[in-house]
């Protein structure tokens, strides 16, 4: 049997921010970085939880500034790939984009919301023209159907990204809902597809796999799944599980797990684990920064913070929508009355 | 084009070459092209000796926020209205940097409904970011500013709104408030959708301050108060302009 390859792309550094509120220090970047590589990961990802020039007072302020994380990365990684996440919106090509690439960047991953690839036009070609790989990312792609969803991702493609990874930000996805997603990726474009998961139903590993099936060629995992909520797609286990089904990562499993206690030691002050609420955000598809207003609207009107989570959900609401809790929190109180009679 | 034909307006789909070879048409320019097409525009409609607002953030000309500087920018042939998010935030950071000392850093976090944002100001997101940042720098004093903007694809479309957080040495939040109120007062003369729907209060050491632009809902939908308040400030510039120039007029023929 012709052995089929998985490229693993490492955001331990860069998603797992976002769960020590962009914390990571340059000995917990050098540390890591040295056993990713020494793992032989194909990329490793660095930076602010929301990307190059994210740090605000808005998301939170990076404890290491993007030149210095990127300087620290770039001297720890010897064989695998310094990857760095560009959300349009934050980070520019004059201010962010070119310094990085300055610094022996190897691989951007531009981004937007699942709707809005067009933003992300001038930074992917910019990226190719400068000659490193360019992938495209689609976060919150639940939110769309398999069909609009290949219509983005082939804007991206004729940017110039050499590749598109969905993103399952809310953890929603059961794995036919992958499956059905990059098999239309993969008809309908002439590039690589990638997927991004979380584990708030549990199912990170197992999409992962699906998508594998299905024909993504990319899969994106943290060392013990750090991540924000829930966490990502827990790296050390797909690997061992990609290892089982016979694909071929190119990481030496040990090697990868000692990384992974390494990352548990250094980085996390608790693993991530799949609270009750990451159980419902995660069902209803709704963006993991929700959890902490929803939860004390939902006590202050007296309400199920979970009631809110599935209605808010319902509605589609999106990051920047967080007024609309309080409404939907009024609109269920109101119901609960009525209930009551 | 065809509600404009309807009112008895020239249109042309030609963009500047109509001027070029009209010239007589207009005797100011509104430029809502893009940044870059303005930098191609500015010089040939500086040899026509017209009077450019400049919608774009190509930040030609003076930086024009009529709330502030509305008199300087009279005497300019080419003014630049910044960006959407510049005319919501400055206004507050101009407020901040009067009555603050010591005003370390500045950030504005503007976000605009998805269908609101059309491709020129989807392809110009860069010039958007350094366009606020040097405005937002430039009007309040700051040492650092930043600008994130987000497009939100929300439905039913969500309203603009900008959210301006600062660090400042010793914060004076009852000076602040007094200040910003006359200024809301004067832009809600331009911009009735204009409100500030937070603060300034202090939160975690630092000045925050929401503000939400209503569009009038006239010919875009109100969520759209991005594009609104861009074009009232153009329109009470050029209002300005005519004054001036009416006025000119009076003291020639009196």
């Amino acid at each position: 049997m012709l052995e089929r390859k998985i490229v693993i792309s490492d955001p331990t550094l860069r998603d797992g921010n976002h769960a020590v509120r962009h914390e990571l220090r340059v000995e917990q970047i050098a540390a890591y970085c040295e056993a990713a590589d020494a793992a032989c990961v194909s990329i490793v990802e660095v930076g602010h939880g929301n990307g190059l020039g994210a740090s605000s007072l808005q998301l939170g302020e990076s404890a290491t500034p993007d030149h210095i994380a990127l300087a620290t990365a770039r001297a720890h990684l010897k064989t695998s790939k310094l990857g760095i996440h560009v959300i349009p919106g934050f980070a520019t090509i004059e201010r962010d984009l070119k310094p990085a690439l300055e610094q022996g960047v190897d691989v951007v991953r531009v981004a937007s919301h699942c709707t809005e690839a067009d933003i992300c036009e001038r930074h992917i070609s910019f990226s190719r023209s400068m000659g490193v790989e360019v992938w495209g990312c689609l976060m919150m792609s639940h939110m769309i159907s398999p069909a609009l969803l290949l219509e983005q991702a082939r804007k991206m493609e004729s940017y110039g990204a050499e590749g598109v990874v969905f993103m399952d930000s809310s953890g929603h996805y059961i794995p036919d809902d992958v499956r059905q997603r990059v098999e239309a990726l993969v008809d309908g474009l002439s590039i690589a597809v990638g997927f991004h998961g979380h584990n708030n139903l549990g199912l990170a590993v197992a999409n992962s796999i699906v998508a594998a099936d299905s024909g993504a060629t990319l899969l994106d995992a943290c060392a013990r799944g750090f991540g924000a909520g829930a966490g990502n797609t827990q790296l050390e286990v797909l690997v061992a599980v990609l290892e089982r089904l016979g694909y071929s990562t190119g990481i030496d499993l040990y090697k990868m797990l000692d990384a992974a206690d390494l990352a548990e030691k250094i980085l996390m002050k608790v693993i991530p684990t799949i609270s009750s609420v990451s159980v419902v955000s995660g069902m209803a598809g709704v963006f993991s920064g929700f959890m902490r207003p929803v939860t004390r609207i939902a006590h202050e009107f007296g309400v199920d913070p979970r009631d809110v989570f599935f209605e808010l959900g319902r509605r589609k609401i999106v990051a920047g929508q967080e007024d609309l809790i309080l409404e939907v929190a009024k609109e269920l109180a109101v119901r609960t009355v009525k209930g009551c009679q | 084009m065809v509600k404009a034909l309807s009112l008895g307006v020239t249109v042309s789909a030609d963009g500047v070459d109509y001027i070029v070879r009209n010239p007589g048409c207009c005797d100011l320019v509104f430029d809502a092209t893009s940044a870059k097409s303005h930098l191609e525009h500015a010089p040939i409609l500086k040899k026509l000796g017209k009077r450019v607002i400049d919608l774009t953030p190509a930040k030609v000309g003076l930086m024009s926020v009529p709330s502030v500087n509305l008199a300087d920018s009279l005497a300019e042939i080419n003014v630049n209205m910044v960006t959407c998010g510049g005319q919501a935030s400055i206004p507050v950071a101009y407020a901040i940097g009067q009555t603050q000392t010591d005003v370390d850093y500045i950030e504005v976090v503007s976000s605009i409904a998805s269908r609101s944002a059309g491709p020129a100001t989807r392809q110009n997101l860069d010039e958007y970011i350094k366009t606020t940042e040097d405005g937002l720098k430039e009007f309040s004093g700051a040492k650092r500013t930043k600008a994130i903007l987000n497009l939100n694809p929300a439905e039913p479309c969500v309203d603009m709104q900008a959210t301006i957080f600062a660090k400042v040495k010793a914060p004076d939040i009852g000076k602040l408030s007094d200040v910003l109120k006359g200024l809301v007062e004067k832009i809600r003369q331009y911009v009735p959708g204009y409100e500030v729907i937070l603060g300034p209060i202090i939160e975690n050491d630092r000045i925050v301050v929401m503000v939400r632009v209503r569009g009038l809902g006239d010919y875009l939908p109100a969520y759209a108060g991005n594009l609104d308040i861009i074009n009232c400030a153009a329109i009470a510039m050029a209002e300005e302009y005519a004054k001036a120039a009416g006025n000119q007029h009076s003291e020639r023929d009196g």
